[in-house]
């Protein structure tokens, strides 16, 4: 299993460890529940170092990245980011990424899910347009530090008001020697941001971080509390809500989608798919029985008939109920729209309901 | 982590115990497995008058993360189910060996307890886990 610059940490933090797509990960320090709480009530920290980083640089930089990916690059300026898809040739997605300006037009960051990010660099190998394209992967350590009060704490250890950045902004500092790049960017619905650091000072700054942050409450916080934050949130997930045959568009992704504006790679593939008509939707639901939806389970109409299949389930922590995300039938997709869970053979309500699930 | 583990019990491999008075058993799942669960949030038990069989699954726990089925550490009829875990599951990760007791069997042969374990080998089990 690889080891991020923080297993030892986690370890010596009193963390149960597992294997999160051949990574060595925590996935929970005192409770799911107490620390998916923390974050939502005060501050949490999460190591995101296994998540993947490929720099792309050079006079060939934006071209490469308006090809390889759906949302405007070329819109972005120096210490901005951007949300956006890395499309396969099958009008599917290879994954979902965040694209960070560094300098316009010629130094980008590109971050991609840790079980992707190998065949997302071979894939943009592949098909680079001249870029000078590096896996750096291995060179930054990557903590994540969101809650309502993360900004706070941020402020307190950076150095500079990370307090006054705007959401989805970079800015580049230095801890204890080392580089580090602080970027307003999360996967929690709360304030705070992503920090890349340089792997030998990933660890010193976790420890920094618990140390000041420990009248605002500051954890540390597993896998398992940042997978109930993103579904209260319905953020997606590569593996749940997309994979390599996702429509986008289907996946309520159309916003990160410029077709307006440049080409891109199985762009006529994705937009035909949406000019034909979509034959389903990503929405979120809640039950009205008992019982807690899973990935995998189906989804039926009174009828009888298979309209859909869940993608992520969970027991709410904060709503301390049920919730789901699904792919259902277009037909069926309106907000309000009772239909059938098929939890291990048994069938119970449920209801499409408005998502965020949990709002600020 | 030191786990409470009744010498007087007898336990599955799949981490549930027995209590065995005469021919009734009480069943239940163990410190350990609650805590590899986390927050339970939901308990799918059998019905009263249910038959279930040795090794076969008889119900499931949900935790926030993940689902769990339960292995009946014997065969025999259900006569009593813990109705209150319906309103609480947490009871399951306060006190999962008293409290959290999940359903009483009415045991059809004692033979059946010659495959369970007793608490020294649980205990080794989960020490190599």
């Amino acid at each position: 299993m690889k080891k991020t610059p923080l297993a030892e940490t986690h370890e010596k933090l009193g963390a149960r460890m597992v294997d999160f797509a051949g990574w060595y990960m925590p996935v929970q320090y005192v409770g799911l529940r107490e620390e998916h709480n923390n974050v939502r009530n005060n501050v949490g920290l999460f190591d995101v170092s296994h998540m993947g980083e490929v720099r792309v640089k050079g006079p060939k930089a934006l071209e490469t990245l308006e090809w390889l990916t759906t949302n405007d690059v070329a819109k972005l300026n120096d210490g901005e980011a951007q949300y956006s898809l890395l499309p396969n040739d099958q009008g599917g997605l290879v994954d979902d990424i965040i694209v960070y300006c560094l300098k316009k037009n010629e130094d980008y960051l590109v971050c991609v899910n840790a079980s992707n990010k190998d065949k997302d660099f071979a894939w943009m190998t592949k098909h680079n347009k001249g870029a000078d394209m590096t896996d750096e992967s291995d060179k930054w350590g990557q903590i994540a530090i969101q809650g309502p009060k993360a900004l706070e704490l941020c402020d307190r250890v950076f150095g500079f008001k990370v307090s006054e950045m705007k959401p989805f902004t970079l800015k580049a500092g230095e801890f204890q020697n080392h580089k580090i790049m602080v970027a307003t960017t999360g996967y929690t619905g709360e304030k705070g941001c992503e920090v890349f650091v340089e792997a030998a000072g990933t660890a010193a700054l976790w420890m920094t971080l618990l140390e000041q942050g420990k009248d605002l409450g500051v954890q540390s916080i597993g896998l398992g509390a940042r997978d109930t934050l993103r579904t209260e949130m319905k953020y997606s997930l590569y593996g749940h809500e997309i994979d390599d045959t996702t429509n986008p568009y289907e996946a309520g992704l159309g916003w990160v989608i410029k077709p307006a504006k440049k080409d891109f790679m199985g762009k006529a593939l994705i937009v035909g798919k949406k000019e034909a008509g979509l034959k389903q939707n990503l929405v979120g639901f809640k039950m009205l029985e008992k019982g807690i939806p899973r990935q995998g389970y189906s989804l039926f109409s009174f009828d009888n008939k298979e309209i859909g299949k869940v993608t992520s389930g969970t027991h709410s922590p904060t709503l301390d109920e049920p919730i789901g995300i699904a792919y259902i039938d277009t037909e069926f997709a309106k907000e309000g729209t009772e239909f059938l869970l098929d939890i291990r053979g048994r069938k119970v309500k449920a209801v499409v309901c408005k998502t965020p699930f949990v709002t600020k | 982590m030191a786990f409470h583990i009744p010498e007087d019990y007898y336990y599955t491999k799949e981490h549930e115990w027995a209590q065995v008075d005469e021919n009734i058993v009480t069943v239940g799942i163990t410190e350990f497995a609650q805590d590899q669960l986390g927050e339970i949030v939901y308990v799918e038990l059998p019905e009263e008058g249910q038959k279930i069989t040795q090794g076969q699954t008889f119900g499931v726990i949900e935790s926030v993360k993940a689902v769990s089925d339960l292995y009946a550490p014997v065969s025999g009829t259900v006569i009593e189910v813990n109705m209150a875990l319906g309103d609480d599951p947490s009871v399951l990760n306060d006190d999962p060996v008293n409290e959290g007791w999940l359903v009483r069997i009415e045991m059809d042969t004692e033979k059946e307890l010659a495959n369970l374990m007793r608490a020294p080998d649980y205990k080794k089990l989960i020490s190599e886990k």
